[in-house]
């Protein structure tokens, strides 16, 4: 416990910026959920024929998850991308429902006897809206306001996922470095802010000033809002992404730290949820580089058909690059591949040591897999059809950053990871060799937006430093220092770069 | 203010052939959706400054009836003419601003003072605060009520007999010439009504207001009223004094109604 909260004393600038920003992102988003959703509602009990579709199609977006949600925006135009734009906008979209609803239900259940007296009175429908509908309808209002404002707390957590910042950072990044301390150094904050949100508009609703109190709070959550706002680093910052697991993190840092050595300004938006993302983060210059695999981009990115020969791949994937705006920079120097990990009293027990060795024991494994291996072109699909496996469960999904806690624990038998996970090692689990070359070569691949590399010349050099450096049994390691010994990834890339640069630097 | 436009009013006057009438229903048929008619050819002039009340068995008409002269029901067929004009030709707002509306408990806004209650529309028709003030403190001791004890209270910490007092003043509050007053003295006790009725029928009297009060109760119609209107399956069934009511119903449910309201 008290090492917990050494910890989380030891991040307190970065904790305190990341909660100011994830209140900020529900302000925000609550603010102008409020702008949108009460004057709908309001509407909506002047035309009730319009109430159910809306009130419909407000249901149906809010069933829609979170994470898919985000996803659907980052391609749109203007708000899409990365960053708390998307964010907010899915938080707003959210945050309208209850708004929308509340009022309605609010004014609709206003006693109808005291709506028709404030009518016979001669008050204009304005009026009637204004001095008695709105005041009788208020708490139920402000219960949809709480409600919204705790649900955008809420969500926020999740923002992380398309770069958003917030306490979701720690949370995403806990999860994929396997530190359950950093997942609670960011859950317990956004528990809290949602308690505490949650008690400011309950008190707010029981002032006996409402006026004042509604103020305060009105002008609180527009302060914080506009923090958003503020004079941003416009400075000319190269933008680093990474994927959600360590390995990828690790690169985005040494990436980060590369770029930084050669004093060039970095942001970084690292563990965003998946290649798709990244991919289109790039496309859209929210991001200016991150390392891919070759493989991936090869068949999940640019659907193409699989290739095996290393250099084909890479010479295939360059190109394609090239088509669009982007550039494949050099490789790193190691593969990356997909390995079916199991534990090693199974490996000895049923001889297996092939993934063809595989359909002796598949009516009793269970499998796990992180969700975008279920999907990839080169995923498990495929996978199944080339080696003729059947498992008797479905695989069960989990996050990368689980799995190999899960196989540990008996809880699946069989992991999707990577050759180069630093657990795989550490944990005395075993490979099975691809005995059908099923996958395509996965070379670590930076990428950056030639737009980019024009403006900083100083980019493409620094990353040609980077070109071949890192071997697998490196990058293992490096891995294990994460998810082995739970060490802070930025410490672990610069402690890298430390034994790499003097020689690198000319 | 009740002379709006006189030789309008008396070629119409002829015609319906009351000389004085404030409000004037004249063939009115009204029926909600395909329900039955609600009211079926009602005719019903009602002269300045009388008295008149709706009496009926619940079903009748006579909140309808009520209701389509401040037009918060409009009639399916017929007219409805209230201060020369029928309502349809008035602003809806300026209309409900000639009428008071009192209701069953006042119909107080919850969230308002008294002091509110009273002074809303003077307010919102741009009267002065301070001028709202002097008249609500006015209105209060005509109805009375203690002006300074009750200005500041909630309705729910009034009595029944309190908020019906009140009711009455905001009805008043934009001094208009005509009160409709839809049941309200239902929910009192026997004491507290009766007083009400002899209160308000002498502040109606005293203000020379006219006034159209529904009730289903004889005994409220008799004394409150100059003139009783029976209204049965939306036709009036017997227009009359009532005195004349008591002694010559014009029909055998007119006759029924009477005796069922008589003590035995």
């Amino acid at each position: 416990m008290s090492s917990f909260l050494w910890f989380v004393v030891e991040r307190r600038a970065e904790l305190g910026r990341l909660t100011i920003e994830h209140l900020a992102m529900s302000a925000l988003a609550t603010l102008a959920a409020a702008l949108i959703g009460l004057p709908l509602g309001i509407l909506l009990t002047r035309r009730p024929r319009w109430a159910p579709p809306a009130l419909g199609l407000a249901n149906v977006l809010q069933t829609i998850p979170s994470l898919a949600l985000f996803g659907l925006l980052i391609p749109l135009p203007l708000v899409g991308g990365i960053g708390p734009r998307p964010a907010i906008l899915a938080l707003i979209l959210y945050a309208v429902l209850p708004m929308v609803r509340n009022t309605y239900d609010g004014i609709r259940g206003v006693d109808p006897t005291l709506r028709e007296a404030a009518e016979a009175l001669g008050l204009t429908p304005m009026e009637r809206l204004r001095f008695v509908e709105i005041p009788l309808a208020l708490p139920v209002i402000l219960g949809g306001v709480r409600l919204a404002a705790v649900l955008s707390v809420g969500t926020a957590t999740i923002a992380a996922a398309v770069g958003a910042g917030g306490l979701g950072t720690y949370v995403l990044r806990g999860i994929s470095t396997l530190d359950t301390r950093l997942v609670l150094a960011g859950a317990v904050p956004a528990a809290l802010l949602a308690v505490f949100v949650d008690a400011a508009l309950g008190r707010l609703a029981r002032s006996d000033r409402p006026r004042r109190a509604g103020l305060i709070l009105l002008v609180a959550a527009a302060l914080l809002a506009l923090t958003l706002f503020g004079p941003g680093p416009r400075s000319p910052r190269i933008v680093v992404g990474s994927k959600n697991f360590t390995e990828s993190v690790l690169l985005g840092e040494i990436v980060a730290g590369v770029l930084e050595a050669r004093g060039l300004e970095v942001e970084r938006r690292l563990n965003l949820g998946g290649a798709w993302l990244c991919h289109s983060a790039l496309l859209s210059g929210d991001l200016d580089v991150y390392v891919e695999y070759s493989g991936t981009a090869l068949m999940d990115i640019f659907k193409g058909p699989k290739q095996t020969d290393r250099d084909a791949v890479l010479a295939r994937v360059r190109a394609e690059y090239e088509k669009i705006g982007l550039r494949a920079l050099s490789a790193l120097g190691y593969e990356n591949n997909f390995a079916l990990v199991i534990r090693k009293q199974d490996a000895d027990r049923f001889e297996l040591s092939r993934i063809s060795d595989l359909a002796r024991v598949q009516s009793q494994f269970r499998a796990g897999m992180f969700g975008e291996f279920l999907e990839r072109a080169d995923g498990f699909p495929g996978l199944a059809r080339a080696y003729v496996l059947r498992f008797a469960h479905s695989p069960a999904e989990m996050d990368l950053g689980l799995l190999y806690q899960a196989l540990e624990s008996g809880q699946i038998d069989l992991a999707v990871g990577s050759t180069t996970d630093g657990l795989i090692a550490a944990k005395g689990f075993v490979v099975l060799e691809d005995d059908r070359s099923y996958f395509p070569p996965y070379d670590a691949l930076p990428v950056a937006r030639q737009a980019a590399l024009a403006q900083h010349p100083a980019l493409g050099e620094a990353m040609d430093m980077l070109a071949g450096r890192i071997d697998a049994a490196t990058m293992r390691r490096l891995n294990f220092e994460v998810d082995g010994r739970k060490r802070n990834p930025r410490d672990v890339a610069r402690d890298y770069l430390a034994t790499l640069l003097p020689r690198a630097s000319p | 203010m009740t002379g709006a436009n006189p030789g309008k009013r008396s070629a119409r006057a002829r015609k319906i052939g009351a000389v004085n009438a404030l409000v004037d229903l004249q063939d009115v048929t009204k029926r909600f959706g395909a329900g039955p008619l609600i009211l079926d050819h009602v005719s019903m002039p009602v002269e300045e400054g009388s008295i008149l009340a709706l009496l009926g068995a619940s079903g009748s008409g006579k909140t309808t009836a009520l209701r389509l002269i401040n037009r918060l029901a409009q009639p399916d067929h017929g007219r409805v003419i209230v201060l020369g004009r029928s309502v349809n030709e008035w602003d809806v707002v300026e209309l409900r601003r000639r009428i008071g509306y009192v209701i069953q408990e006042g119909g107080l806004f919850p969230h308002f003072t008294v002091e509110r209650n009273v002074g809303l529309v003077p307010e919102r028709m741009g009267v002065s605060p301070a001028r709202v003030r002097q008249r609500v403190y006015e209105l209060l001791e005509l109805v009375g009520l203690e002006p300074k004890d009750s200005m500041g209270r909630f309705p729910r910490e009034l009595s029944g007999g309190q908020r019906q007092r009140v009711g009455l003043a905001r009805a008043l509050a934009a001094d208009p010439p005509l009160l409709l007053f839809d049941e309200p003295f239902g929910a009192l006790d026997p004491i507290t009504r009766r007083r009400l009725q002899e209160e308000f029928r002498g502040l109606v009297r005293r203000l020379s207001k006219t006034a159209i009060i529904v009730t289903h109760d004889l005994a409220e119609a008799c004394r409150v009223a100059d003139e009783i209107v029976v209204l049965h399956e939306g036709r009036v069934a017997q227009r009359a004094a009532p005195k004349e009511l008591l002694a010559g119903p014009a029909s055998g449910y007119v006759a029924a109604f009477v005796a069922a309201s008589l003590p035995e």
